[in-house]
């Protein structure tokens, strides 16, 4: 897929859900679980089972990124698989706390 | 990705906890979300475009916001101090709207035809709806609040900001979850401010309560600070100025961690006297306008401490600026042209970014092709980035063939230890086109004299930037949010019984 900012994507396999919050001009293969996650927002059950090897979590509201490639996905609703890009999973993205200004 | 994500993520990471009102019987985020689908269907059943909010600041005001954002329709908090005129002229622009409006501030809407609750009505009737189903989050450019700037130098300009604008600022700036549960932000800044509407987001999606006050005293603020265990709050220049300059209070703010300032220039002698009396406060400086949904730079706590310690004097300038630009953000100083200039230059603040709208309602986009909005702020970046704002373009004075911006003059003169406020203007001038006049508040009792003032200005900047004429108020006119209302300054100052009035 070729993800634009402010995107959902929803897993197929779980419950997770994210949304792109930072993204490069260029096609993606951004998977849940081992499959493919979809585009919009989440629309029910899910269609298949995760990957065993593929169960390695998201947390609700960590950034997942790959600063290479200038992917960030923000986690809206978790879910036990893992998120990957191009078949390489996202890591957790460490804050740079900012101060609250309002 | 909408206004409503933030609440849906609050209430699946945190529903349980306090975040809006006070500690014993404020509202969770899951209690937040019934009532935001509860008036969602209100505002349904009205058949209304437009939620209208024509009251003080309030939970009622967080649900407004969220109910608003679940119908899709855009949130309008309006200025409930406007004179009939120009609040029937507003409402008109909404012919549809369903208006929240307290009861001693309905007869524009009601005259206008427009179905009204009151702020208690809203919530109880949102409660009573509250078991409705939730409709589907309306599309990311779907417009999110609509509001009107001040006016102090022209008429005032519906902003549209746009969920993805206002998502983008929260996701941008803020770590979920990232408060603590003890705790809880103050506002004091009216709902119709950007602050106001950037506050329920951002604080909710860290997981900070929020608390407000209507009607700001600095003997009612320092006291709900100590009442709610305050640890965060947001104040506009004027408010801190109050608190440090009142005789006899009790500053006393045990509980407070952090105390962010914008929305106008905050005089160094005030930010430093704060810094002194607070130690263990964390002082943060926003920069942003309506238009860029809220902050877009910040000078945070470690940058105001190194500032007062330092004796580099670039280091200690640093005091006065509005810090580096948040993340997503980029900043550009452009001269007249429109061509970039260097660091130290001084010209006009363009911004770019997600967050950024520079959309007016009936004028579309107002940024340029490379996606920069033109704040109309002077200002330049310094060596390290840092940005520093020199006023209003629209307040600059041009005397004969110079510019000269208000703000440097202002500088020199609030230095003076017995200044209260000061403000410089251009007063048309049939020599010069316009010549430049003070109006300056000495502090309670105290004689300033304005030759040793005009001697202050000529020897730190120089002879054509000093004041013809220095005027003393009591106050000078300023909205509540703490910005100069200019016109009416050289208003009274050319008004013809004020002809002798000031000392020259």
């Amino acid at each position: 897929m070729r993800p634009r900012v402010g995107q959902m994507l929803a897993s197929t396999v779980d419950t997770t859900a994210v949304v792109v919050v930072r993204c490069p001009d260029s096609e993606l293969d951004i998977t849940c679980g081992g499959a493919a996650m979809a585009e919009g927002p989440a629309t029910g059950a899910p269609a298949g089972t995760p990957d065993p090897d593929r169960l390695g979590g998201s947390l609700l509201g960590k950034r997942y990124a790959d600063e290479d490639l200038g992917l960030e996905l923000l986690c809206t609703k978790q879910g036990p698989g893992t998120l990957a890009v191009n078949g390489v999973p996202l890591p957790v993205k460490t804050a740079k706390p900012l101060p609250a200004s309002d | 990705m909408n206004v409503s994500m933030i609440l849906d993520m609050a209430a699946e990471g945190f529903g349980d906890r306090i975040v809006i009102g006070r500690a014993q019987d404020g509202l969770t985020p899951v209690r937040l979300r019934e009532l935001a689908v509860g008036g969602a269907r209100l505002i349904r059943a009205a058949g209304a475009d437009a939620l209208v909010y024509l009251a003080t600041n309030g939970p009622a005001f967080a649900v407004a916001q969220f109910a608003a954002a679940h119908a899709g329709v855009p949130l309008v908090p309006v200025n409930y101090r406007l004179g009939e005129e120009q609040l029937d002229a507003l409402l008109a622009n909404h012919p549809r709207a369903l208006v929240i409006a307290a009861p001693d501030q309905d007869a524009a809407p009601r005259r206008a035809g427009l179905p009204v609750r009151s702020p208690a009505e809203w919530l109880a009737e949102a409660a009573a709806n509250a078991d409705a189903d939730p409709e589907p989050a309306p599309a990311p450019d779907t417009p999110a609040v609509l509001i009107y700037t001040s006016g102090t130098t022209s008429a005032p300009k519906g902003v549209v900001l746009r969920h993805h604008n206002l998502v983008s600022y929260v996701l941008g700036t803020v770590e979920f979850a990232a408060a603590d549960p003890a705790e809880s932000a103050l506002t004091s800044v009216p709902p119709y401010h950007i602050a106001a509407v950037s506050n329920v987001l951002t604080n909710l999606y860290a997981g900070r309560r929020t608390l407000t006050l209507d009607q700001f005293t600095p003997e009612a603020w320092l006291a709900l600070v100590r009442e709610q265990r305050i640890t965060h709050a947001m104040v506009v220049p004027t408010m801190l100025a109050r608190i440090m300059d009142t005789d006899g209070l009790d500053r006393s703010v045990p509980s407070m961690r952090s105390l962010a300032y914008g929305g106008a220039r905050m005089p160094v002698r005030v930010i430093e006297t704060a810094l002194r009396s607070w130690p263990h406060v964390d002082f943060v400086n926003a920069y942003g306008l309506t238009e860029t949904s809220s902050t877009i730079s910040v000078l945070g706590p470690a940058e105001h401490r190194a500032a007062v310690a330092s004796a580099d004097p670039a280091v200690r300038a640093r005091l006065g600026s509005a810090g580096l630009p948040v993340p997503g953000i980029e900043i550009e100083v452009r001269d007249v042209t429109g061509e970039p200039l260097d660091a130290g230059e001084t010209g006009q603040i363009w911004v770019r970014g997600e967050q950024v709208s520079g959309e007016y309602v009936g004028q579309g986009s107002a940024v340029d092709e490379r996606g920069f909005f033109h704040t109309r702020d002077r200002g330049r970046l310094d060596a390290d980035g840092y940005l520093h704002i020199e006023g209003r373009t629209d307040d600059t004075i041009i005397r004969g063939a110079e510019n000269i911006a208000p703000a440097e003059i202002e500088d020199v003169l609030l230095r003076h230890p017995d200044v209260l406020d000061a403000v410089v203007v251009g007063v048309p001038d049939e020599e010069w086109g316009q010549r430049i006049e003070a109006v300056v508040v000495p502090r309670d009792g105290a004689q300033v004299d304005a030759g040793a003032l005009r001697a202050a200005v000529r020897g730190t900047l120089r002879g054509s930037k000093t004041p013809e004429r220095i005027t003393y108020w009591a106050e000078l006119p300023r909205t509540v949010t703490g910005k100069l209302v200019r016109r009416d300054i050289v208003a009274a100052l050319t008004a013809p019984e004020n002809g002798t009035k000031g000392q020259t």
